[in-house]
């Protein structure tokens, strides 16, 4: 539908696929998306294949572009950080994944994305079906101001994901556990989320995220507002989810970029201008763009 | 820079000078907000003060001509007046308040704040004329429920536009929150924004309740007051401000005494429920 402006003259045409070593136009990218899907991996034969997949997704805030047919995969069970200067579209696009920016009034939105082969956008698509399979963790930690237990049992007990007491107890402890916070909260289950530290709290948002088996976690800078060695845990913790995960992380953060993930998408000015390999991109850019944001000389 | 530094020795002393009268001017304009309430206190103290006595909390009313007596009848009718109002009330406008928050752009709700603004300035005795006209002509005789429901049209609003507002003020990352939990829309409210606005929607409702508990006009052509013991809701009731009103205006010296305790007695009340209010005003996000 928008395809035509993507290749813009003077753009940079957007690559296709995680892990593709050239770069293509959007119109191939397309083609052969179906044939990619058993994940042919460049040098990780491993690849488990994408979990996302954008296709021409444009989106529009009232008159104003955010994001240009953006052509991206997203691979399964793996960390892809996006990276960019402020407003250009990457959280915009994450958001575009479970869908927060439904809640934004006069938006809308061109192309499509997929999750495991079928589409977020089609009209009988459950908003909140897709929500509980794509978890998120917002830039500021907001846990509920209810108590640590019931802010990782409440999104299990609304979906009716734990029968019984027990059944909730072992859901909440698996739950901490899993976001490395259970030794430090164990003890004062029944205290206010409100006192923990912020990375505390932040680890506690992304155990309830969990909490709801999702597919997939989008992470907004989650780490944007901790200290060194807040931001070191969760690091580690983002290490260990993507065993099981489909992690996506915006971050303004190039070293934090590099140090989690696999695969590194670079949005400029609402494109994506290029997406490779976390080292790929990091030491061997193919755009100038790109080059220029990673080594600080803009954004 | 030179034209700044040449400029500064003068203006410095300006500037502190200017300080000095506006901090004084504020200042003088927060001291008379006090005074008005000191001196009804005084008042209300030295000429109510000496009619307070246990039989004005337990007694009715004494008949013309005798001394003593009581209100305790028109507390306990105040009361139920007010509670009848709450009930009818506080659910209308803390719904309504979700919903101007909740859906604040749409035509509906930008009608329905005007309108609630407006209703906020209607005179009370103009709400009382339309109840009169409406419930009490309807059922024809004065009541505990037409008074009720008097007030409740006053409190309506209040309600309402104070529920917004502080609904508003929760921040939008919980409701994210909630919504990216996979969450309905209801739940989100029902569940996290509604408990984290709470307290200060309690505060709202109390602090309109304590406003609703010393209206007259609207109970003059409505609950109308009645001298003996009544809780029927299809009966006339007394109420303290209509008790008052009734013994300011007689011609009897004990009569106006007593008008004098029930104000003290009235703005005790109102007094109290503010302090509850203040009380209840703490931040949901305290630690612990």
């Amino acid at each position: 539908m928008t395809r035509t402006r993507d290749t813009l003259p003077g753009t940079v045409t957007p690559t296709g696929g995680i892990g593709e070593g050239r770069p293509r136009t959007p119109a191939s990218t397309r083609r052969e998306g179906s044939r990619r899907e058993g994940g042919e991996g460049g040098s990780r034969g491993s690849d488990p294949g994408p979990a996302l997949r954008s296709s021409a997704f444009s989106f529009w805030y009232g008159k104003n572009q955010a994001l240009h047919g953006i052509d991206l995969e997203v691979a399964k069970r793996r960390v892809t950080a996006l990276i960019g200067p402020s407003g250009c579209g990457k959280s915009t696009f994450l958001r575009s994944i479970n869908r927060m920016n439904d809640l934004i009034p006069e938006t809308r939105h061109e192309g499509d994305i997929t999750l495991d082969g079928e589409s977020l956008y089609t009209g009988d698509r459950d908003v909140v079906e897709l929500r509980k399979r794509v978890g998120m963790v917002f830039q500021k930690s907001n846990p509920f101001p209810k108590s640590i237990y019931d802010n990782v049992a409440y999104g299990p007990k609304v979906n009716r994901l734990a029968t019984s007491r027990s059944d909730m107890d072992a859901l909440v402890e698996r739950s901490l556990r899993q976001a490395a916070l259970w030794d430090e909260v164990k003890d004062r289950l029944d205290r206010s989320a409100l006192g923990l530290s912020g990375g505390q709290q932040q680890r506690l948002c992304i155990a309830r995220a969990l909490a709801v088996s999702p597919e997939v976690i989008l992470m907004d800078e989650p780490a944007s507002a901790l200290d060194p060695i807040a931001t070191q845990k969760i690091e580690e913790l983002i290490y260990e989810l993507k065993e099981d995960y489909t992690i996506l992380i915006v971050t303004h953060n190039m070293q934090q970029a590099a140090r989690v993930s696999d695969f590194t998408a670079f949005f400029y000015m609402g494109k994506l201008i290029e997406v490779g390999r976390t080292e790929d991109i990091f030491t061997n850019p193919r755009e100038e763009q790109t080059e220029a944001y990673i080594t600080g000389r803009f954004g | 820079m030179t034209v700044a530094s040449s400029r500064s020795a003068p203006s410095r002393s300006r500037r502190k000078l200017v300080n000095v009268v506006m901090l004084t001017l504020t200042g003088v304009s927060a001291f008379l907000v006090v005074i008005p309430l000191l001196l009804i206190f005084y008042h209300l103290l030295s000429a109510g003060a000496g009619a307070l006595n246990l039989d004005f909390f337990t007694q009715l009313p004494a008949p013309v001509g005798e001394t003593g007596g009581g209100m305790a009848n028109a507390i306990l009718g105040t009361f139920l007046l007010v509670f009848y109002a709450g009930v009818m009330g506080i659910p209308i406008g803390v719904g309504a308040g979700v919903y101007l928050a909740e859906a604040s752009r749409s035509p509906m709700a930008n009608t329905v704040r005007f309108v609630a603004d407006v209703m906020n300035g209607i005179p009370s005795i103009v709400t009382g004329i339309f109840v009169w006209a409406w419930v009490v002509l309807a059922m024809g005789r004065f009541s505990l429920l037409a008074g009720s429901i008097a007030l409740a049209v006053m409190l309506i609003p209040m309600v309402t536009r104070t529920t917004e507002e502080i609904v508003r003020l929760v921040p939008k990352e919980l409701k994210e929150g909630g919504v990216a939990l996979g969450l309905t829309r209801w739940r989100t409210t029902l569940g996290i924004v509604l408990p984290a606005a709470r307290s200060g929607i309690l505060t709202g409702i109390l602090v309109a309740l304590a406003r609703i508990a010393g209206e007259t006009a609207p109970l003059l052509f409505t609950a109308f007051g009645n001298p003996f013991w009544e809780t029927r809701l299809n009966e006339p009731i007394s109420a303290l401000p209509l008790l008052i009103y009734q013994y300011a205006i007689s011609p009897y010296d004990d009569w106006h005494r007593q008008a004098w305790a029930a104000s003290l007695v009235l703005i005790g009340l109102v007094l109290m429920v503010s302090l509850a209010a203040r009380f209840l005003i703490k931040n949901p996000y305290r630690q612990g």
